[in-house]
């Protein structure tokens, strides 16, 4: 009987938890709606299309390759980044280059977002640090598959 | 002219019933954000005017109603069409017993605020409440799925069990409020203990109170209680149902909610007494009054019965969102071995006390 009661007070005490919650969100919504301006907000959601929150520093996105000071792709279709791409989803092909110091170009570089994991392998493999994954943009989503297979002039933009 | 009185009445109550029931899916969805630091659903707007997603309601129905009407193959077709407006009928025709407020004279005429005085209205509410269960056990049959069968035959034996304690817990007010007519309980409550307390039943049935109320709680099927739904292992007694039939048994669930906060406030809360109002103005047991004119009054009655209707519905939406669901022996443990010796309890207790009182 008496852990009985103790019990129902225990459910009480937990009620009171969420009563608690209620009311606190509730003052500072209130006082939103009423104008005043608050430190603490009502609630931690992020109204995500209107409101983005900061991605971190190291955060993976979108490719892209990078450019020489020429203008000229820095990659040199070493095929590092197709042989460590996990889902295999980075095709090159190679053209030869003039220049000796070069010799070898990407004539097409295709990136397939619709398979891409977004390991960083390929941004790791590169040992001329021709591909990063810095852009920043997450929003990826296409309404056609082709729209997401990205080629040469799309990924040096 | 009386039978035009009735349909106003009739049409009023189940507008406020189905408005009420509305509303009640927004305050659910909110009420559950706000505790769970969240802001809930604010997207459904009118050229782009939000208003705190109060359009949300409707954006829900207008997918309900364009879902398909979906009958399985395996299903019998008629019970299965039948089942989801059983269940809302029953708990629709509720309504008619609840009182509104008290009297309203108006044009020289007396208009009593319920759309019926059933002289056996709680029996009434009690009964149309236990005949819901046909919905649940029909649309767990007809579904022709273990999983649904499982749900309505668990929602039959909850509701069963509940039942009894539902029933017995009101013996105490009905003996402490000599009448089963719901508005004269709600008169009885106008008088006032010791010449200041609102005689209001949950001061001389505390027991009773709390009796009814877990009882009442499983009798809506919802969280703590939802053996019936069970969402973490049988999916419940609605599976097979889609779109606008689903929609029902969901509202029905809505206005159980709301007649259980109806008869909360009614049996137990004074209805729509406010306490120290009389017919006349407030009377203050200090002694003085206030006159107020007869509208205000039945205003002030009206307002009164939302408020405490509005708080209970609160209330149990906060129990939905704090509370674990139990398990189902337990569930059934509470019922038999606890609520039911309680509440016989109660009966014995307030007898002896009646007894001495005399």
């Amino acid at each position: 009987m008496i852990r009985a009661l103790g019990y129902f007070l225990e459910i009480i005490k937990g009620g009171l938890i969420t009563v608690r919650h209620f009311n606190t969100n509730m003052w500072f919504h209130t006082l939103k709606v009423l104008g005043f301006k608050t430190k603490r907000k009502g609630a931690v959601t992020i109204q995500y299309p209107e409101e983005k929150k900061a991605l971190a520093a190291r955060h993976r996105s979108l490719h892209r390759l990078m450019r020489r000071e020429d203008g000229k792709p820095r990659c040199v279709s070493c095929l590092l980044c197709v042989t460590v791409c996990p889902s295999e989803c980075i095709s090159v092909e190679a053209a030869e280059d003039p220049d000796s110091e070069i010799q070898k170009v990407p004539a097409e570089f295709i990136i397939d977002m619709s398979r891409c994991c977004f390991c960083g392998f390929c941004v790791e493999a590169c040992p001329e640090d021709a591909i990063r994954m810095d852009t920043g943009k997450i929003e990826l989503a296409e309404y056609q598959r082709r729209d997401l297979v990205l080629d040469l002039d799309k990924l040096l933009k | 002219m009386d039978i035009v009185i009735a349909v106003i009445k009739i049409i009023l109550a189940l507008v406020w019933f189905l408005v009420l029931t509305l509303y009640l899916t927004w305050l659910e969805r909110k009420e559950s954000a706000v505790i769970q630091d969240r802001i809930g659903a604010n997207r459904a707007n009118i050229w782009k005017f939000r208003f705190l997603g109060l359009f949300q309601p409707f954006a829900d129905a207008i997918k309900m109603i364009f879902k398909e009407d979906f009958v399985p193959a395996f299903a019998n077709k008629f019970l299965h069409t039948l089942a989801p407006f059983l269940s809302f009928f029953f708990v629709a025709i509720t309504i008619c017993a609840v009182p509104f407020g008290d009297t309203l004279h108006l044009a020289g005429r007396t208009i009593n605020l319920q759309v019926l005085d059933l002289n056996a209205g709680l029996l009434f509410m009690l009964a149309m409440l236990s005949l819901g269960i046909y919905g649940i056990i029909l649309s767990g049959w007809a579904s022709r799925n273990r999983f649904t069968l499982l749900g309505g035959m668990r929602g039959a034996a909850q509701l069963i069990s509940y039942e009894v304690a539902l029933g017995l817990s009101l013996i105490g007010i009905i003996m402490v409020f000599p009448s089963l007519s719901l508005q004269s309980i709600v008169r009885f409550q106008g008088e006032n203990l010791l010449g200041f307390i609102p005689k209001w039943g949950v001061l001389i049935q505390p027991l009773g109170f709390v009796v009814f109320f877990f009882a009442a709680l499983a009798e809506t099927k919802r969280v703590p209680f939802d053996m019936p739904e069970g969402e973490s292992e049988i999916i419940g007694f609605f599976t097979e149902y889609g779109g606008l039939k689903w929609g029902l048994f969901m509202m029905t669930d809505f206005m159980e909610i709301i007649i259980v906060s109806a008869l909360l406030t009614t049996l137990f809360f004074g209805g729509w007494q406010v306490p120290w109002l009389a017919a006349d103005g407030f009377q203050w047991p200090w002694g003085g009054g206030w006159a107020l004119p007869h509208g205000i009054v039945v205003l002030l009655q009206l307002l009164a019965f939302n408020v405490k209707i509005v708080f209970f519905c609160w209330l149990q939406i906060l129990i939905r969102w704090t509370y674990p669901r139990f398990r189902y022996d337990q569930v059934m443990d509470l019922g038999w071995k606890v609520l039911i010796p309680l509440s016989l309890l109660n009966i014995v207790g307030t007898g002896i006390v009646m007894g001495l009182l005399k």
